[in-house]
């Protein structure tokens, strides 16, 4: 399965940990890596509720586009599942 | 491409930034930031903070602290907000502690003797 996502390009005040650099990027869903406590919570020391942390892969140069020195290296970034939007319209090999 | 004119993209989010040279000489740490390191664990370990709490505190420092502050310096300051925060002492206990503490000299030798 390569499920593809893409990075929110929403910034919502608060503690959302997804960089710049992959706001608005796609990739595939490498692992998905359990649940944890929203940070966006424990930042203030609210309780917070479990969130699905999925490890994401992508191509360097679907970040850099013509700037990535290397376009076929990957890059594996750890973000939660409601800061990503699954890729609708590639479903054609989803389970 | 990034576009580095973001307005929402707040000072830490560097990654893409042009870095420079990388440092990659050694250093020893002070044993005041070794304690602050150790003043960190321990808050985190008793529930004061969460690691997410820390860099709340880091992230809205600004720019400026970054470029000012040594990076201890702005460790201790984001745990001695969240310390304050979580309930383990009161600003007006901080206070009377940093004058006894001063009170004991100008040295870091004379402020780490018992009294």
């Amino acid at each position: 399965m390569t499920a593809r996502v893409c990075v929110k390009s929403l910034v919502p005040p608060g503690h959302v940990r997804t960089p710049t650099y992959l706001r608005g990027k796609v990739g595939t869903i490498e692992r998905a890596l359990g649940a944890f406590p929203n940070p966006e919570d424990l930042a203030y020391g609210q309780p917070a509720s479990a969130k699905h942390l999925l490890r994401v892969r992508f191509r360097m140069v679907d970040i850099w586009g013509a700037a990535a020195e290397n376009p076929d290296d990957t890059l594996d970034a750890e973000i939660y599942e409601h800061w990503l939007e699954p890729i609708t319209q590639d479903t054609g090999d989803a389970p | 491409m990034i576009d580095f004119s973001d307005t929402a993209r707040r000072w830490h989010d560097m990654g893409g930034d042009a870095a420079g040279p990388v440092p990659t000489d050694q250093h020893d740490f002070a044993l005041w930031e070794k304690r602050v390191d150790a003043l960190m664990i321990i808050g985190s370990a008793k529930g004061y903070f969460t690691v997410d709490g820390l860099r709340r505190v880091l992230e809205d420092m600004g720019e400026a602290a970054f470029e000012e502050m040594t990076y201890y310096e702005r460790w201790i300051a984001a745990v001695n907000q969240n310390l304050i925060e979580g309930g383990a002492y009161t600003t007006a206990e901080l206070a009377e502690k940093m004058a006894e503490v001063s009170a004991r000299g100008a040295t870091y030798g004379d402020a780490a003797k018992p009294t």
